[in-house]
């Protein structure tokens, strides 16, 4: 539809002469350029969003594996850290303030990356230990190392308000430097990103 | 792997013993030391990095995969990346 009044005004202005065919011709330019500046707001930028759900040590070492490979391929990453992978940006645990079942909730509940189990042979973190060693074997990064490594090439780490709220996590027992957002900054970001991850 | 020919670089990375992502995480963070027009060779030992780099080359404006060469080094293979910084 929108097309079909472009080329009828393109040939309107084809046929024009003089002052008013020129002005006409502006006013066409300046359609164009909002048209192409409104496109170039919806074209993907390089851009990776990710939500880490999971509170895995498996599943959260996939994200940052991906995190830092694609900060370092020259991506802008954004990780957003919600429900159990919450563990993940936790540096530590407090109970005041929180409610009977927030207590027992954190009881329950890693106070950082290092009490993080495995998704599957876990065996009360037998498995997320055995897990630690064959990969310091084979030369693979920490998680903790890959975390460090994701905050020095500039990832964003972003915390969900909503969750932190639920659980009763308080601001102070998440890492320096974690933002707060919510689903619209999630979307702001993986709407214009090529890649977008729930993991 | 293209032919071996003895490729001039001016700085060099060691990722031997890295796995996945780290050679190209060395990279990026080595490729920031250069001038345009100045070589980079990364030195890996993690068999995947070869197709990473390609990969990587593929999406990236300030830099090209000049060559990757395959070599043994006591008893292990070594894969070298040399990358010219463009811009």
């Amino acid at each position: 539809m929108k097309e079909n009044q472009m080329e009828k005004s393109v040939g309107e202005a084809g046929t024009a002469n003089g002052a008013g065919g020129a002005s006409e011709l502006a006013e066409r330019i300046k359609k164009l350029e909002q048209r192409v500046e409104e496109l170039s707001r919806r074209v993907p930028e390089d851009k990776v969003a990710m939500v880490v759900f999971s509170g895995d040590l498996d599943r959260v070492l996939a994200a940052f594996v991906i995190a830092t490979g694609a900060a370092a391929m020259g991506m802008e990453v954004t990780m957003f850290f919600t429900f159990w992978g919450l563990s993940a940006i936790r540096k530590g645990k407090k109970l005041a303030g929180k409610n009977f079942m927030q207590k027992m909730m954190a009881l329950m509940s890693p106070a950082s990356t290092r009490g993080l189990g495995v998704s599957k042979l876990n065996f009360f973190g037998m498995g997320a230990k055995m897990l630690r060693a064959m990969m310091k074997k084979q030369g693979v990064s920490s998680l903790e190392e890959l975390m460090e490594l994701a905050r020095e090439l500039g990832v964003r780490f972003v915390s969900c308000d909503m969750s932190q709220q639920v659980m009763g996590i308080s601001d102070g027992e998440l890492m320096e430097g974690v933002e707060f957002g919510g689903v619209g900054t999630f979307l702001g970001e993986a709407l214009r990103a090529r890649t977008a991850l729930f993991i | 792997m293209s032919d071996q020919v003895e490729i001039q670089f001016d700085l060099e990375v060691d990722a031997r013993g890295l796995s996945c992502p780290m050679p190209v995480v060395k990279a990026r963070q080595a490729l920031k030391e250069l001038e345009p027009g100045q070589v980079l060779r990364v030195v890996a030992t993690d068999r995947g990095s070869i197709k990473d780099f390609q990969g990587w080359a593929q999406s990236a404006s300030d830099f090209e995969l000049l060559a990757q060469h395959e070599v043994e080094e006591e008893g292990r293979k070594l894969y070298l990346h040399y990358l010219r910084k463009t811009a």
